[in-house]
């Protein structure tokens, strides 16, 4: 009896915990949030339905994106997407997605929120595979008629994927961690 | 020897400029004997609306010559700036897509992903949950960037300028998790503009929980669009892209997303090809605003030093100075309030002889972090790395008064 009481109080004090104290704002909708979530995890979640392949992404690129990124990915007005591989660690390195993107579901989410940057939302989602699948392509990371979808996406192993390490600092001075002095 | 009021207007004309409300203000108190050396009394201007400062005031944020105006960055002129706030007008500017022009009655904060009742907040609603006014600096990681690879930016604004500090009021990010029922085995939490890039960044949440503001007012009235109007994410210390401006989202999540600006930018690069990534404090800094680059001393004398120090990780305990390219160094005197993560200003007292010196200065915050040479910088990180440059900056006088970045 007295135990079922002390659970009962307990478990009035944890919702009380947990409910909303001052109770402004509604309720979100599904439709509030599907407006605007369009996050997409490295492992995948969050990928829309859709597919194309680098083949298919050509004509596309050369409409949408060529104009700022050069003909062939290589960078004009606006960066370089292609190349670089095996420039980190020189005096003159090429950051592109080939040589320093860890993951290929960044470029897939980039392209859909921020591009082509004069007119982003324009593309479809099929097309944003397929230009995604071109860059990559170019890139030597896959082959030119590879689907790439909501399956296939994540499953792209970046050449850079485990090029990137923890936050060392304070990495100078009386604080300096020992490990990041070196 | 007083000048007269028509040889004061004449050098004033000289200038290119009208004769002031403070002049006229200045003469009508010196009564009837001054009547044939003083103007008659002049109404001044009108009482207006909106302030304007007075056009002797010229300072400007340096915009510069970019390809695509939306984006790029401007700075603030700090060796103009007194004290530790920085005017909401000069506050630097950093966009990726353009400012994006928002109806603030339609502008929503939707919180969801790991929360047991995703919400919707309107702006209204924001403002009626119990508020907190706090100072802190925002600064681009990419503050001080050039001189990486090449030292010795020319004034404070160019080689510092990306920083800038503000009074911002708003609501905790505490009280909106926990109003939307925060789960417990959330750990980042995603956060998301309006503007046309839609530009994110991945926080952790325990940072978010700690002291993270969502905000609508800077230095007492809305916050500026270019500063993301009509609300932005405060990330006490963090580096400038973190503080998510038009703030339209929180998506509370278990892992980072991995976003284009927490990858390709805002990574360190180092020497052996492996880059920092997730780098979000902005490290203890300093930089003498008077006398800085570009200036000229108007001679031999007493001069005080003034000049501001930071620390994203804390408040700053000492700010040294050294009129002697750094073989000495003095503790100089801090302007109270020191707030955590908010500009400091220092001063120092400084009688000049006349000869070549060299300026330094070197902040010291409560954690014990003293700002670097760039040579220890250089040392530990290369010179590919982009961000995050603290060197402590030094300043050259000629026997003539002209300063120049060494
Ligand atoms: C009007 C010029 C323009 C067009 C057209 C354009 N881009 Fe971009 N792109 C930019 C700019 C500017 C940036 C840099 C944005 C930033 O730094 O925030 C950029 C950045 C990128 C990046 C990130 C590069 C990096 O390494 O960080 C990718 C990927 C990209 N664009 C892909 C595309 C694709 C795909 C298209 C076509 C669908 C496209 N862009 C069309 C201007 C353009």
């Amino acid at each position: 009896m007295c135990r079922t009481l002390l659970c009962a109080l307990l478990l009035t004090a944890i919702a009380a915990a947990q409910s909303p104290k001052y109770k402004l704002g509604r309720p979100a909708t599904p439709a509030d949030t599907s407006a605007v979530d369009s996050f997409v995890s490295p492992g995948g979640k969050g990928l829309p339905p859709g597919r194309g392949s680098a083949s298919e992404g050509r004509a596309i690129y050369e409409r949408r994106c060529a104009r700022c990124h050069g003909p062939d990915g290589k960078g004009k007005e606006e960066a370089a997407l292609v190349g670089g591989q095996g420039t980190l660690a020189t005096p003159k390195p090429l950051k592109t997605v080939g040589s320093y993107w860890p993951y290929a579901t960044t470029l897939f989410d980039y392209i859909h929120r921020a591009m082509p940057f004069d007119n982003p939302g324009l593309l479809t989602r099929d097309q944003e595979y397929a230009v995604a699948a071109l860059i990559l392509h170019w890139n030597g990371i896959i082959g030119e008629h590879d689907v790439m979808d909501a399956a296939t996406l994540a499953k792209v192993k970046m050449p850079n994927r485990d090029g990137f390490t923890a936050d060392p600092r304070p990495d100078t001075g009386p604080t300096a961690r020992k490990e990041a002095r070196k | 020897m007083r000048s007269t009021w028509k040889q004061r207007l004449a050098a004033i004309d000289r200038r290119g400029f009208l004769a002031t409300a403070g002049l006229s203000a200045a003469c009508s108190q010196k009564g009837e004997q001054a009547a044939d050396e003083e103007p008659p009394s002049q109404l001044g201007a009108q009482v207006s609306a909106y302030g304007e400062r007075s056009p002797y005031e010229t300072a400007k944020r340096l915009v510069p010559d970019l390809k695509r105006p939306q984006i790029g960055s401007t700075t603030t002129p700090l060796a103009d700036t007194e004290g530790i706030l920085t005017p909401s007008s000069l506050h630097f500017e950093r966009h990726h897509a353009g400012v994006p022009p928002i109806d603030p009655a339609r502008h929503t904060l939707l919180i969801h992903g790991m929360v047991d009742r995703p919400t919707v907040f309107t702006l209204d609603e924001l403002k009626r949950l119990p508020s907190v006014s706090r100072i802190h600096f925002i600064e681009c990681s990419g503050n001080s960037g050039r001189e990486w690879k090449a030292p010795g930016a020319g004034d404070v604004q160019r080689g510092f300028g990306l920083a800038s500090c503000s009074e911002w009021t708003g609501v905790p990010v505490s009280l909106l998790l926990e109003e939307a029922g925060l789960r417990r085995d959330a750990k980042w939490v995603l956060a998301e503009g309006a503007d046309a890039c839609k530009l994110f960044r991945s926080l952790p949440l325990d940072k978010l929980l700690r002291d993270a503001l969502v905000v609508y007012a800077q230095n007492g009235e809305a916050i500026r669009p270019s500063q993301g109007y009509p609300l932005r994410l405060l990330v006490p210390g963090f580096e400038g892209n973190t503080n998510v401006k038009w703030l339209r989202q929180l998506k509370v999540v278990d892992e980072p997303y991995m976003a284009k600006d927490e990858t390709s930018k805002y990574t360190d690069l180092m020497p052996d090809g492996k880059a920092r990534i997730f780098t979000f404090v902005m490290d203890a800094k300093s930089v003498i605003t008077h006398p800085s680059g570009g200036r000229k001393l108007s001679g031999p004398g007493f001069h005080e030093i003034r000049g501001l120090a930071w620390s994203g990780r804390g408040r700053i305990e000492t700010v040294e100075v050294s009129t002697d390219g750094g073989k000495r160094w003095k503790a100089s005197m801090l302007q109270e309030p020191r707030l955590p993560m908010a500009f400091t200003r220092f001063r120092m007292a400084w009688e000049w002889d006349g000869q070549p010196v060299e300026l330094m200065s070197r902040a010291i915050d409560e954690t014990g972090y003293a700002q670097p040479s760039r040579e220890d910088l250089a040392a530990a990180r290369g010179l590919q790395s982009s961000y995050h440059y603290t060197g402590i900056k030094a300043w050259r006088i000629t026997a003539s008064g002209e300063v120049h970045s060494v």
